[in-house]
């Protein structure tokens, strides 16, 4: 490894000296990159259940370097975890060392692109493969491998890969290979360039070759995964769908039994200046693909089913994320989005936008193949189900309305208000849990004292009589030119247990320069999840000092 | 061993900053589901552009955004900048782009970046980040976060770049004082 670095590093050196000598050529040889770390120093506090860990500070950081050369380009990733911060992905101490976890070389012309080594992808909406980092999850599960990209004509696109996925520092197990295809008519055929009326279609196939290792069941080696999309759009009106269908796939995500997975999405958009409405549905069955089988948690996962619900950010409004249930759910989405205009009587002097959302998701429904063998019994072929056959049991539902007014040059307002239902045993893998029935309210206001210096205030209350009962937080935030300050608390002042009525108190400040950024900030974190694509990460409580530095350049 | 690696990796970087930052060539799609080269979309007869990186779900982008917007019209006219905001709202939002940005009115050329291709391409942390280029296509500032009243700064940078004033040299020139 130590050799490793050094040959990089003479490289790279070599590279920006010849660069420096041929200083006119500047513009042909680029270098950039960026760097990020992440520290936290942690306190004992048994009162919200928070460890001091043994190295009491523990830190994640990464750097990439990037050199391009007109159609070339090359990276290399650094990534140190000493040891890594608590919450995130580790399985036991995997995930903790100094290394390279990525290094890529790529060619790029108006048509095609190779890249040999890392890399990212996502064919259609994800549900057959989606290769991407998520850093606030800890996820990385880039491909190592070689893909091809090539546009035929304006408009038909494909690309193939082969590869295998990131493990931590290591690979998986199992080999991916995958082609995709889109074809958008509108370009190809030139008459219909400035056609009102647009169409596309595309498809992905992708197949998985992992050994089969099982004494007892006779397992695939190969495991295929297709999909098919479509996009039609007429005027202001757009219309989406994906349909993805994986044959028999016995895997530690469905308990090993035979049934093949499917999943169709349908997304459907009409907007003009002003107006936005959003209609969209999903429905997903035994759809989860990993490139190693006996994964479980976020580690090695191919198939990507986006949540159908909203991504909230407001920390009460975030408190029960909703996460994608791979091995089975039925959901639907409304969104609208208005804006009041400019000189009416609601849209004042600078306009209102209001933003209405409602999602609902329910399990399917499932039947035993027969009358002896329960549902989802390993070894079988698991459980019958139909297309759309909606099951009773509610995952999740929300309403939220939200209203964004600026009133004047000096004043900003956001408001909003949010109903839930959240299905604790089945989000959050308990039993016996009541599920959480909550409103949750926000007001946000902006006061700017001069051009430059503002003050932000934040208040946020949930109501609710199950889980930890009603909480209530309250922000403040200064900012001026290049800095920010920050204090909070979060009071759960509803607790059934009146001890542990805590107070989850914040205090923070950043500075901001170009593409750089520090802050530090104290306080109490409390335990909760975070997701994304239907992975999630438990974040512990916590109780500390954070340093986060990053840097663009 | 360890140390001279990284007293060497660090002279690097070090001296690497001095070095322009380029728009590397990825496809995005825009809102129509057209693929497009990162490359073509920041043409603008030489006159500078403002890459935004955003997402529907970040409450700074949308204040950023929302504040550029306001301004586009008069920046444009004494300018001539071209903003382009880059949506990196994965599968869950991408669809919902679209519609979100019509109806705020926003008059920017708006694309999607799904699975953050072009965001790891321009070394984006975190959400936002703007970068200013150039009429070459060069970057010549860059900013993260957004706090209250940044348009200021950002319409200032614009205006020197416009002018063909380089950024850089001035911060050389402040070094050497």
């Amino acid at each position: 490894m130590k050799r490793f670095l050094f040959l990089l590093v003479a490289f790279l050196s070599a590279i920006q000296l010849f660069a420096q000598k041929d200083g006119k050529n500047e513009n042909k040889f680029n270098v950039s990159g960026n760097f990020q770390s992440d520290l936290q120093y942690y306190f004992e506090d048994q009162k919200i259940g928070a460890v001091a860990v043994d190295e009491r500070l523990l830190s994640n950081s990464y750097a990439n370097f990037m050199i391009s050369y007109g159609k070339f380009s090359a990276g290399v990733r650094f990534e140190g975890y000493y040891n890594t911060l608590l919450g995130f992905p580790n399985s036991g101490g995997k995930n903790d060392g100094f290394g390279v976890p990525s290094y890529w070389a790529n060619f790029t012309n108006d048509k095609l692109e190779v890249t040999v080594g890392h890399f990212y992808e996502q064919f259609g909406n994800g549900l057959t493969l989606r290769s991407y980092e998520e850093k606030s999850l800890g996820i990385d599960n880039a491909i190592l491998g070689a893909r091809v990209k090539y546009t035929i004509v304006p408009g038909v696109n494909i690309k193939g890969l082969v590869g295998k996925q990131r493990y931590y520092w290591e690979l998986s197990d199992g080999i991916l290979r995958g082609v995709d295809g889109e074809i958008q008519f509108n370009e190809m055929i030139k008459s219909l360039n400035e056609s009102q009326f647009r169409f596309g279609i595309g498809g992905s196939f992708v197949s998985k070759y992992q050994k089969e290792d099982n004494p007892i069941y006779n397992l695939p080696n190969n495991v295929a995964t297709g999909a098919g999309r479509i996009n039609i759009g007429y005027s202001d009106f757009n219309l989406i769908s994906e349909y993805a269908y994986k044959i028999n796939d016995p895997s530690a995500d469905n308990n090993y039994i035979y049934r093949p997975g499917q999943a169709f999405l349908i997304n459907a958009t009409y907007s003009q200046k002003g107006l936005g409405v959003i209609l969209s549905t999903k429905w997903v069955d035994n759809m989860s693909l990993r490139s190693d089988r006996n994964a479980t948690l976020s580690d090695l996962t191919v198939s990507y089913l986006p949540e159908i619900t909203r991504n909230y950010t407001y920390v009460l409004q975030a408190f029960y994320p909703y996460a994608s249930q791979p091995m089975g759910e039925w959901g639907v989405k409304g969104e609208f989005f208005y804006k009041f205009k400019k000189g009416t009587k609601l849209g004042g002097k600078y306009g209102t936008t209001i933003t209405l959302n409602y999602s609902r998701v329910h399990n399917i429904k499932k039947t035993a193949i027969n009358d002896s063998t329960p549902i989802g019994t390993t070894g079988t072929y698991g459980y019958n189900t139909s297309l759309f056959a909606i099951g009773k049991e509610l995952y999740y539902q929300d309403i939220n309305v939200e209203i964004s007014k600026k009133w004047s040059k000096k004043w900003y307002t956001n408001i909003a208000y949010m109903n839930l239902y959240y299905n604790y045993n089945v989000l959050m893998g308990t039993a016996g849990h009541d599920n959480v029935k909550a409103n949750i309210a926000v007001v946000e206001a902006t006061y700017k004292i001069t051009d430059k210096y503002a003050l932000k205030g934040e208040v946020q209350a949930m109501f609710t009589k199950q889980d930890k009962g009603n909480w209530i937080l309250g922000q403040l935030e200064f900012t001026m030119p290049n800095w920010f300050f920050t204090v909070f608390d979060n009071w759960n002042y509803g607790n059934p247990d009146k001890s542990a009525r805590v107070h989850y108190f914040n205090v923070g400040f950043g500075y901001v320069k170009g593409g750089n950024r520090i802050q530090l900030t104290y306080g109490k974190q409390r335990e909760g999840v975070m997701c994304v694509g239907g992975v999630c990460r438990h974040v512990p409580a916590s109780n500390g000092f954070a340093l986060s530095i990053s840097s663009t350049f | 061993m360890k140390k001279i690696v990284f007293a060497m990796l660090l002279a690097f970087v070090v001296s690497a900053v001095a070095y322009s930052q380029e728009v590397p060539q990825v496809q995005l799609k825009n809102l129509k589901g057209k693929v497009v080269n990162s490359q073509e979309i920041i043409e603008n007869d030489g006159k500078p552009v403002m890459v935004c990186f955003f997402a529907t779900w970040c409450k700074p982008c949308i204040k950023e955004l929302t504040a550029f917007s306001e301004a586009y019209e008069d920046w444009a006219d004494e300018t001539g900048v071209k903003i382009i905001a880059v949506s990196i709202d994965d599968a869950r939002s991408t669809n919902s782009v679209g519609p979100f940005v019509n109806a705020r009115g926003w008059d920017f050329d708006v694309y999607l970046d799904a699975n953050g291709d072009f965001k790891r391409a321009m070394n984006v942390n975190n959400v936002p980040h703007s970068f200013l280029l150039d009429g070459k296509g060069n970057v010549a500032w860059q900013h993260t976060s957004y706090l209250e009243g940044d348009e200021a700064e950002t319409f200032e940078m614009i205006k020197k770049v416009a002018a063909g004033e380089s950024l850089k040299d001035e911060k050389k020139e402040k070094e050497e004082e």
